[in-house]
């Protein structure tokens, strides 16, 4: 029986529709496990998982801990705010003494693109890559997929999706242009010509400026976050500018006329990109990728667990 | 098809599920207290054959039913070949003070049934657990564990294999004992 072709999940680059499906399929069972009363299985009671999150972080550690605790796996946290890294220690170093320490698997988040890739490259334990700057976040991909799946019940292979927002320093966005173009999808990216990087079509997505086009186009939305701490980078004049002519709100998905699913990776800025009608609406799954979140990085673990 | 014995079918295969279901009325009544559990991947049909037979012989008094996946419980996790992947589960059923009784194909080493006790307190508290299987291959436990109800023993080795088979499965209803 097949298991996952890789053995770290550094990126969805690297995962075959293979794989993609297996984590689905695994995942669909873990949900039903969460929504059981008695939450846990057994499986990695024998395994120690080290959360490395080397960025701030709420959403994904919080996700990966309830998904590794639910699996019975020990834990330990580590955020370099607190830590040695701030004394000058180099990321191999950080990691070997984790690894010394009998870890079996890293989690680990941190600013600089390829640095799950060096660890994967370079240290014994299983790498599970949980963002690594502006290049791949798989897990979040993963369930963004999951999500329009079991939202929609039709298969990715049929769906038009569109990523609104800041394209060009989205690691969601990029993992999910290599997921969805996987799984067989159209997709677009909608934003300011200023947020969206040269030659992106070369990877096979339409390139819109104007939402209300790609809202009419598409079955999918996903709205990333601006990010505000970029701001001062001058990338367009101001938030009330870009929610002007790309806040996705009431009005805007009249205007589109279709049922259109709505997604955020999270956490909104409500009265930016997306309204708190739209938000908290029934088109909107944003609650249901949080819970599956959690499913489809147990299925992750729980397979990369097994490769032993 | 593999090389296979068939040392179960037709007419006596549904004498042997007749009989089973009156063994379980005669210990259950009208199951008011009791509930059906398939295992799965392959308890789930005969689980299923019985429990459409006792709703007919029952009616209208209908026998709750639940389908048991023991996959995360296993003991094999790190020693299996390749991932275990887990098939569907439904315990919508009350579990706490019913008395439960899984139903399984097969009994061979009592693994499964080992990993279906501990899947089961993952619901609730049972009065009692009770276990039915089509097939007993005698003398291959490896856990001390016996079935209650038994729709026929099989003396086999360890290079065998037993099978069952299904119509609801899109093959025959019989058993076959294949030597590998």
């Amino acid at each position: 029986m097949a298991g996952l072709s890789v053995k770290h999940l550094v990126g969805i680059k690297d995962l075959t529709v293979e794989d993609i499906r297996l984590i689905f399929e695994t995942a669909t069972r873990f949900k039903e496990v969460i929504n059981q009363p008695m939450k846990k299985v057994p499986s990695l009671r024998d395994l120690t998982i080290a959360n490395a999150f080397f960025e701030n972080s709420t959403r994904t550690r919080l996700s990966f801990e309830l998904a590794e605790k639910r699996l019975s796996a020990d834990i330990v946290n580590f955020s370099s705010s607190s830590s040695s890294v701030s004394k000058g220690e180099t990321l191999l170093d950080t990691i070997n003494n984790l690894i010394a320490m009998k870890v079996d698997m890293i989690v680990m988040r941190h600013p600089y693109p390829g640095a799950a890739h060096f660890l994967a490259e370079n240290v014994e334990a299983t790498i599970i890559n949980a963002g690594d700057g502006t290049h791949e976040h798989p897990t979040q991909a993963l369930l963004d997929a999951f999500s329009i799946i079991d939202k929609t019940k039709c298969e990715i292979s049929e769906m038009k999706i569109v990523i609104i927002g800041d394209i060009m320093h989205s690691r969601v966005a990029l993992s999910n242009i290599f997921c969805l173009k996987k799984l067989g999808a159209q997709v677009m990216v909608c934003g300011p010509a200023t947020l969206i990087p040269k030659h992106i079509e070369s990877l096979g997505v339409i390139v819109e400026h104007k939402v209300e086009k790609a809202l009419a186009w598409c079955d999918v939305a996903n709205v990333l976050r601006i990010q505000l701490e970029r701001q001062q980078a001058g990338y367009f004049p101001s938030l009330r500018e870009y929610a002007n002519v790309f806040g996705i709100n009431k009005e805007r998905l009249k205007a589109a006329n279709k049922k259109i699913v709505i997604m955020h990776p999270g956490p909104i800025n409500r009265g930016v990109e997306i309204n708190t009608d739209v938000a908290d609406s029934e088109h909107s799954i944003i609650l249901e990728q949080v819970e599956n979140g959690v499913a489809i990085r147990m299925a992750v673990l729980y397979l990369l667990a097994a490769r032993n | 098809m593999p090389e296979h014995t068939t040392i179960l079918s037709g007419k006596k295969f549904n004498i042997t599920l007749d009989r089973l279901c009156y063994q379980l009325i005669e210990n259950h009544g009208n199951f008011k207290d009791s509930a059906l559990v398939g295992l799965q991947p392959r308890g789930i049909f005969l689980a299923e054959a019985l429990q459409l037979r006792l709703n007919e012989i029952l009616k209208p008094a209908k026998v709750p039913y639940g389908i048991l996946d023991t996959t995360f419980h296993r003991d094999d996790f790190r020693t299996h070949k390749g991932p275990l992947l887990p098939s569907s589960m439904k315990m919508e059923i009350v579990v706490e003070n019913k008395k439960i009784i899984f139903v399984d194909d097969v009994l061979y080493t009592g693994r499964t049934i080992r990993a279906g006790l501990d899947a089961l307190l993952d619901f609730g508290r049972p009065a009692s657990v009770e276990l039915l299987v089509l097939v007993d291959r005698r003398f291959s436990r490896q856990l001390p564990i016996e079935p209650n109800y038994v729709g026929l023993m099989v003396d086999s080795r360890a290079s065998q294999r037993v099978k069952v088979n299904w119509k609801a499965a899109g093959e025959e209803d019989n058993v076959w004992l294949l030597s590998e």
